[in-house]
């Protein structure tokens, strides 16, 4: 599904991807953790190709996606802070988006899910943290894509909403989708990914299950299993 | 890129500040009017304002929808949209609306007024060009700064700079140039350095056609010879094309190699 190859980027003097190699099969949820700055949102961001990076290469789908833009329709990228044009209503940021991307949708269904009817002639600027990741839902999941990548995808949720979240990710992956997501949250991670991968100083430091994580570290659970992880790492 | 253009017009025709623009060149219009009760008279008054204000009100608001979209474009980047459309699309976007509220606001009182019936037709015109191409203009490197500098403080300082460099430092030099070296003959030196900033070649441009270059004297007599010309007129319309589609591409240029 993807490729990534040698993949170097720096930010002024800051390394931020160093030699990163990687390969994610199709279907599957893979959960992309590592501290902060360790290059985790400009992994992705390279994917969908808003980041350019300095050196290697990076294919989705069989097709190297250097100066190409088309493969972008077969994803669905969430960005960590839901950040949207201000002045616009939600029910008009949905029809913008449907109406850029032209393929089916399921908005209606989404909407109702995660109860955004009140919502919907409200300029965005006015809703608060928690609606506005929900409306970034809706729009991540509202075509059907084999790629999803999810940048932070439980930040500012409720307990409700985050268990629909969860449902809507278990039934993509039941769907056959490779679904990327990123996450502090690691009970969150421990309960949905089938595959863990660790970056660190801009490298694949860890890639496998979450068994084999607890396993190598030695620990009950995935939180300890990464903690140990980093200070192991720290130390050396 | 026709979606995005559509999108960013609406966002710029709905927001507050396109109405007060497209008002006050309404209002401007029909006072101009009143007063000179001329048409002639009224483009010459229009053509200072224009001169001054067009560059101006295209540098900020360029800037600032440039700053104000940087989601939008976030939103857009992750879609699947060549860059060059997400950014061609703003960018005409913001200069149609403006170039709208300009030819509107301007036209409606000068069409009531009987623009059609006098001979001034042709002037007014031409001051609506060229005022469509320094919105053009300077929209488009308002657009190449804030590409350039992600400081938006930065970035506002260096719009507001060029904005006055172009509509009074440049003409400061220019003379004091003109002094220093009157032992010269200036007349090319003056010729293309009129050409080199699309503000004066617009002011020339509108003044020579207007019949009122006899009192220019001896430098008025080569620029209208030059500008007078057809010759001069498409060279000065070429030149202002340039200004546009050099920063234009610029845009398309730096935006195919940035980080979001």
């Amino acid at each position: 599904m993807i490729k990534v190859e040698n993949l170097y980027k720096k930010f002024g003097k800051n390394q931020v991807l160093d030699g990163l190699d990687l390969q994610i099969g199709k279907g599957g949820i893979i959960a992309v953790l590592g501290p902060n700055g360790s290059g985790k949102t400009t992994l992705i961001k390279c994917i969908l190709g808003m980041v350019i990076p300095d050196k290697g290469s990076i294919e989705v789908m069989d097709t190297p996606i250097r100066r190409t833009w088309k493969y972008r329709s077969e994803i669905n990228y969430m960005p960590q802070i839901a950040d949207f044009p201000g002045n616009v209503r939600v029910r008009e940021l949905f029809d913008m988006i449907r109406d850029l991307r032209q393929r089916p949708d399921r908005q209606e269904e989404l909407v109702e899910l995660f109860g955004l009817e009140p919502h919907m002639q409200k300029r965005l600027s006015t809703l608060s943290g928690g609606t506005k990741q929900k409306v970034n839902i809706v729009l991540t999941f509202m075509f059907d894509c084999p790629l999803l990548i999810l940048d932070e995808p439980t930040t500012g949720l409720d307990p409700a909403a985050l268990i629909r979240l969860k449902r809507l990710i278990r039934e993509e992956h039941s769907r056959g989708k490779t679904i990327l997501i990123t996450s502090h949250i690691m009970e969150f991670v421990a309960e949905i990914a089938d595959e863990v991968i660790y970056l660190l100083e801009g490298r694949i430091y860890f890639q496998g299950s979450v068994e084999e994580l607890k396993k190598m570290t030695k620990q009950k659970n995935l939180e300890h299993a990464i903690a140990a992880l980093t200070t192991t790492t720290a130390d050396a | 890129m026709l979606k995005i253009l559509k999108y960013s017009f609406y966002d710029l025709m709905r927001s507050r500040w396109s109405y007060v623009y497209f008002l006050f060149y309404l209002l401007l219009g029909f006072v101009l009017l009143f007063l000179n009760n001329d048409v002639s008279k009224a483009v010459i008054t229009l053509m200072n304002i224009i001169i001054v204000l067009v560059p101006l009100i295209g540098t900020i608001f360029g800037i600032m929808y440039c700053y104000n979209s940087k989601e939008f474009t976030e939103l857009l980047l992750a879609q699947p949209i060549p860059r060059r459309s997400i950014f061609l699309g703003q960018y005409l976007g913001v200069a149609g609306s403006l170039t709208f509220s300009l030819v509107f606001g301007l036209g409606i009182p000068f069409v009531i007024y009987g623009l059609f019936k006098s001979n001034a037709i042709f002037d007014f015109t031409l001051l609506l060009v060229t005022g469509a191409f320094l919105t053009m203009i300077f929209t488009a490197l308002a657009f190449n700064i804030a590409i350039s500098n992600e400081n938006r403080i930065k970035g506002f300082g260096y719009a507001v700079l060029l904005w006055l460099f172009m509509a009074v430092i440049y003409d400061g030099l220019f003379l004091i140039s003109l002094i220093l070296f009157e032992e010269y003959p200036l007349d090319n030196f003056s010729l293309v350095a009129t050409l080199l900033n699309p503000v004066d070649l617009s002011r020339t441009l509108i003044l020579l056609k207007l019949d009122i270059s006899a009192l220019l004297g001896y430098t008025g007599a080569v620029f209208k010879q030059f500008f007078g010309t057809n010759a001069g007129l498409v060279i000065s319309a070429l030149m202002l094309l340039m200004w546009t589609v050099l920063p234009v591409w610029r845009i398309v240029f730096v935006a195919k190699r940035k980080d979001f």
